[in-house]
């Protein structure tokens, strides 16, 4: 075994003196904080400093587009006014319709592939790798083809869909239609989150310990019976956990929804994150869009705590 | 304090973590709830009120004891 002192001894004499004298100079915990400092303050220039700035900006009536203009503090203005604002509470609705049907979709589609997947049949590793290429596709990418798909005249969906049911393929437009266009971003989004789900379901189905279904069997209880009372419940806290993080995601959803309907027809699609757009860069109402990005930001941290708190029930499984 | 008696707990039982953390669970539940519905717009007008006390409620209670 090699002698430690030796060892110090030549580290020490390989070390330049002045690196020495200034290292022994410090205390343990003033080098771990020379280490940690560079972290800390790219996350406060980053993180913390434009959030501390934009707390500050919705209290005053700045606009970005007018940098000279004297800044005025406005007090509680613009939260009274996005909070008495039916076309933010209209955005709040197409938000909160586009969240609970693209949940509901992902997580009834996710969880039946998990557990299509999990009964390990032949070829299962690769049906596993093609479902999941829609997630691994940029959004862009995705709402571009997407646009597409949904063409009335070439469209591949619109073919489909007359297909199976008979309507002409040009008599209908998904992305054009005030009632078809909220379902026709609900589509895209399942198409391409449902695999997330299935992975986090499938994670879920395979900690349930095999002894279970095993002791199951023994007592006679059927397959369904089984599901009922040892899969679903046992993999309920991972499908909270997908249906919360999607949650969140969707809540602030906007580069898919921009690239497939920009909002429209009219402000049916308009979910909260582009009405923030286009106030903060189309209106340059600065102020009024910061409030409003303090708003969501509120509303996804408070979710961000329960997923916390789901997340810490999980692990305690 | 007698030698053989129990020790007196000094956190109160109705201030401990889990049943706070699961109150503001329900007030941040309620807020985002009234956020989104289309029923009445004075609710959600008090809708950021309630989400900003949940969230801050669970940002405090999780450092209550257990």
């Amino acid at each position: 075994m090699p002698d430690v002192n030796a060892i110090a001894n030549r580290v020490a004499a390989a070390t330049p003196p002045s690196l020495g004298r200034a290292v022994r100079g410090l205390s343990d915990r003033s080098i771990a904080w020379l280490f940690v400092a560079p972290t800390i303050i790219l996350l406060l220039a980053i993180n913390i400093f434009p959030l501390i700035w934009t707390i500050y900006l919705s209290f005053t009536n700045y606009a970005s587009n007018r940098p000279n203009r004297a800044v005025v503090n406005v007090g509680l203005k613009w939260y009274q006014d996005i909070l008495g604002s039916p076309e933010v509470w209209a955005a709040m609705q197409a938000t909160a319709h586009f969240v609970f049907w693209t949940i509901f979709f992902q997580t009834l589609i996710g969880f039946t592939l998990a557990y299509l997947i999990d009964r390990k049949f032949r070829g299962h590793a690769f049906w596993t790798t093609i479902i999941l290429i829609p997630m691994m596709l940029s959004p862009a990418v995705v709402g571009n083809f997407w646009k597409f798909l949904f063409q009335p005249q070439i469209g591949l969906f619109n073919y489909i869909v007359s297909f199976f049911t008979g309507i002409p393929p040009s008599s209908f437009e998904m992305l054009g239609s005030v009632t078809l266009a909220p379902w026709a971003i609900v589509i895209v989004d399942t198409w391409m989150w449902t695999p997330y789900v299935m992975l986090i379901c499938l994670a879920g189905l395979r900690s349930i310990p095999d002894y279970i279904y095993e002791a199951a069997e023994v007592d006679r209880a059927s397959k369904w019976r089984q599901f009922w009372s040892i899969t679903l419940p046992m993999a309920l806290p991972f499908i909270m956990l997908a249906v919360l993080f999607r949650g969140i995601e969707n809540f602030k959803m906007f580069d898919m929804v921009v690239l497939l309907t920009g909002g429209g027809p009219g402000s049916t699609t308009e979910l909260a994150s582009i009405t923030l757009k286009r106030q903060a860069f189309e209106a340059y109402r600065t102020g009024y869009s910061s409030a409003f990005a303090i708003i969501l930001f509120v509303v996804i941290f408070g979710l961000a705590n329960i997923y916390v708190k789901a997340l810490n029930r999980v692990k305690q499984r | 304090m007698r030698p053989g008696q129990p020790a007196r707990k000094r956190w109160p039982r109705w201030a401990r973590r889990g049943l706070l953390e699961n109150v503001a669970i329900g007030l941040i539940a309620l807020g985002v709830l009234m956020l989104v519905q289309p029923v009445s717009i004075t609710l959600y007008s008090y809708s950021f009120v309630t989400v900003l006390a949940g969230t801050l409620m669970f940002t405090i209670v999780s450092k209550f004891p257990e």
